[in-house]
């Protein structure tokens, strides 16, 4: 991570980063029930945990606005919740209930909200590349100022679509954000076995693309240079890579043990680089919060998180006759 | 001896073209690679040019003639010391090999002779006769000046004026704002477009050919097929692929496959296969208007074929409706697309011996108006179907299977499927010939079918 970008020296008000740290609990505690929902098989099938990464999506939503659109791969609840989505139509979705964004026809990986401009949840690596250029060309096409946030893996960056992409959205200008969420793990190989070359923000250089490394662990380098991209992106200057260096806790999927790598590699993530425990200590040690407030924080959250999980396993499953419904609009 | 300067073929399906300009005249020197004409195909304006030095003794055929067929002796060339009198004396055999190829049975630019789709058209509508490129031209160019939303994309749809000439003059027209040229990545295009349509836009994507939307077949199948559903209800891809489908000629196995089985499996997806110009055209605007994405398979060999074109502002065919294209009473055959050549030309062949047969083109493949089929075949107790794609879990296969299941108390024999063979296209011209469904099979089949 030595090359990432640190954040400046924070200039930002005690109120943001209390909103980015009850953001980031939120997606955490979401996660981890999620991981137990599934263990009790109230959740089915692939459930790609997002823990140790919500500094990602948080920090970049933060540098969004309204009309702006997102789309990613599996690894979707930590995007949804930080757009905004309804916790409880996550979660219901993951248990494939009626009550789920998709009506429980989707599941953990194929998520949309047309409302909040989600795009999905996409089941195919880097498949949602050129698809969030799609969206930005939209904007584009229809002359207003909004921008897409297309985000992938370091596995999918090495995906064929992802440089048709590049070439086309640079070709066009699209205003579009590559991120490209490192969390050095594709499945099992990791970036060294799997990328010829491991700077993955300079993967746009030959079409052009201005890239940058980013530490992935802190909210408020991300917010930052989330800015950058989306004032060049609105600016019409074309697209933006943002190579997000990051970090997930959990195996791949709920079925991975994960023994590509230590314990220990894992442990020493967690104790040194969580992006909660350091806005937490932030917030603490710049008496911007006491203890006691963030008890409070915490407490609602989990509360948030336990209505979502009764009402997704309270949910009646799809009707029968849902089986032939959304083939054709 | 004089040489003969022989009208050149100058695209896999070429038969014949337009002489448009010489740029040489008689007694002029030339050397190899000068250009001497502009011959117009019914693609492009090609520069044909000299391949042995010599002086031009005669012209046979003046500018401006149009239907010169290829091989014909265009022009002669004297060598040393020749006069132009050796020209008179040359042969004018075909420069052919001993053996002149003959016409694949598809290949012919014949205009379609089938009756006007009168049923979708109300009474005392005028017609105009038009080539199926232009069709789908004016199709696309009608739903573009109705919606801003509808924009065309692909490999030289734009400046080139389109690969096959479909989309001439519509750069002209729209810009390049709305008739975007693509670099060569069917994948990255495909997904952009797909992207763009969640946000509610209706792109319109041109493949050069249906073989290169395998490179593509991950974001319609995956992407744009499945998102409605995926979302429930919330999003999904109102589109158009479009582009030439099946065997053009002699472009070998990776140019020449028919898709409409592939895609006519895929819930989610929309599947049209239209013959005739009118249909092209009506068809191009359902699809385009249609929330839904829609396969759009066009063929190299009928883009030059003429039909009749109701005019009419709003001239539109329902996706999913079949049309009887020639009533009878003796059998029923089926078929789509180019499949309907061989099958109106069998019904011909047929009518002289006696056997009358009813034609049902199919028109979409998905959904598939089985009804037609069905209403028919208990007329005619009789069914052969015909497509130029594979006989494996065919289009066939499954309209045996649909009569089997709701016709079968009305079959008095097995429903046969005329198919293309079971091999990847073969280069040689006679191979090319017997991979292909022929009209002969047609034949052999209805009289089996007739137990004649």
């Amino acid at each position: 991570m030595a090359t990432a970008k640190k954040a400046k020296t924070p200039n930002v008000s005690a109120e943001e980063l209390m909103t980015h740290y009850r953001e980031m609990l939120m997606i955490r505690r979401f996660e981890e029930k999620a991981g137990q929902l599934y263990g009790m098989g109230l959740i089915g099938g692939f459930c790609h945990l997002y823990i140790g990464q919500e500094a990602v999506v948080v920090g970049l939503e933060a540098a969004a606005k309204e009309g702006d659109q997102r789309v990613t791969s599996y690894r979707d609840h930590g995007h949804m919740l930080a757009c905004g989505m309804d916790p409880k139509g996550v979660m219901a979705e993951l248990t494939g209930r009626e009550g789920g964004y998709s009506k429980g026809k989707g599941g953990s990986m194929h998520m949309f909200s047309k409302e909040k401009n989600f795009y999905g949840g996409h089941g195919i690596v880097a498949a949602q590349v050129p698809l969030g250029a799609g969206l930005a060309f939209a904007n584009k096409y229809r002359g207003n100022d909004n921008v897409s946030f297309a985000y992938f893996g370091d596995g999918a960056a090495n995906q064929g679509q992802v440089y048709e992409t590049f070439n086309m959205a640079s070709l066009w200008q699209l205003p579009c954000i590559f991120v490209i969420e490192n969390n050095q793990y594709a499945m099992g190989t990791s970036l060294q076995r799997g990328s010829s070359t491991p700077e993955l923000y300079t993967r746009g250089a030959a079409f052009g693309i201005p890239g940058e490394a980013v530490d992935g662990m802190d909210v408020l380098a991300v917010k930052e240079a989330g800015e950058r991209a989306v004032a060049h992106c609105r600016d019409g200057k074309g697209p933006y890579i943002l190579e997000m260096k990051t970090y997930r806790y959990r195996g791949h999927s709920m079925s991975d043990p994960a023994k590509y790598r230590t314990r220990e590699e894992v442990q020493k993530m967690k104790a040194e680089r969580d992006p909660i425990d350091h806005i937490r200590d932030m917030l603490v040690s710049g008496k911007h919060s006491t203890e006691d407030e963030l008890k409070a924080i915490d407490k609602e959250v989990k509360k948030i998180v336990s209505e979502a999980a009764d009402f997704a396993s309270e949910s009646p499953e799809p009707a029968l006759s849902e089986l032939y419904t959304d083939i054709y609009a | 001896m004089a040489i003969q300067i022989l009208m050149p073929a100058l695209s896999p399906t070429m038969e014949e073209g337009t002489l448009a300009k010489w740029l040489v005249k008689e007694g002029d020197t030339v050397q190899s690679g000068d250009i001497m004409a502009e011959i117009e195909t019914d693609k492009a304006t090609m520069e044909f040019e000299a391949v042995d030095e010599g002086v031009i003794g005669k012209i046979l055929i003046a500018e401006g003639t149009e239907g010169v067929k290829v091989n014909t002796a265009i022009a002669t060339l004297l060598e040393d010391g020749e006069d132009a009198s050796a020209a008179e004396v040359a042969p004018v055999a075909s420069a052919q090999s001993a053996e002149p190829a003959p016409t694949a049975p598809a290949k012919a630019a014949a205009p379609v002779s089938e009756a006007p789709p009168m049923e979708d058209v109300p009474e005392g509508t005028t017609f105009k006769k038009q080539t199926v490129r232009e069709a789908i031209r004016d199709g696309m160019s009608e739903e573009m000046r109705a919606s801003d939303d509808v924009f065309l994309m692909g490999e030289e749809v734009a400046e080139y004026q389109g690969a096959y000439k479909i989309s001439q003059g519509m750069l002209d027209e729209f810009g390049p704002r709305r008739v975007i040229d693509t670099p060569i990545t069917e994948h990255g295009f495909a997904g952009i477009a797909v992207g763009a349509s969640f946000a509610g836009l209706r792109p319109i994507v041109e493949f050069m050919t249906f073989n290169f939307a395998m490179q593509a077949i991950d974001q319609i199948l995956n992407s744009a097929a499945k998102t409605l559903y995926m979302s429930g209800g919330q999003m999904g891809a109102p589109m158009v692929f479009r582009g030439p489908n099946g065997a053009a000629a002699r472009v070998g196995a990776q140019h020449s496959q028919d898709y409409a089985s592939w895609y006519a499996q895929i819930p989610g997806l929309k599947v049209v296969m239209p013959h005739t110009a009118a249909d092209y055209k009506g068809l191009m605007k359902s699809a385009i208007r249609d929330p839904n994405p829609v396969i759009f398979l066009e063929n190299e060999i009928l883009y030059g074929t003429s039909g009749d074109v109701p005019e009419l502002d709003d001239f539109t065919v329902p996706i999913g409706k079949a049309k009887i294209a020639r009533v009878g009473d003796d059998v029923t055959i089926v078929s789509f697309g180019i499949g309907m050549k061989y099958a109106l030309e069998a019904a011909d062949a047929l009518a002289s011996e006696g056997i009358s047969a009813e034609v049902v083109d199919l028109r979409s493949l998905r959904p598939m108006d089985t009804e037609t089929v069905i209403k028919s075949v208990q007329k005619t107790n009789r069914c052969v179907t015909v497509e130029e794609g594979y006989p494996v879990c065919s289009i066939g296969s499954q309209i045996s299977s649909v009569l089997m299941q709701q016709a079968f108390d009305y079959l008095d024999a097995p429903v046969i499927n005329c198919t293309g063979k079971d091999v990847p296209m073969p280069y040689a011209a006679n191979l090319e010939r017997h991979a292909l469904i022929t009209t002969a099979e047609v034949i052999d089949a209805v009289k089996s079918v007739t137990y004649r």
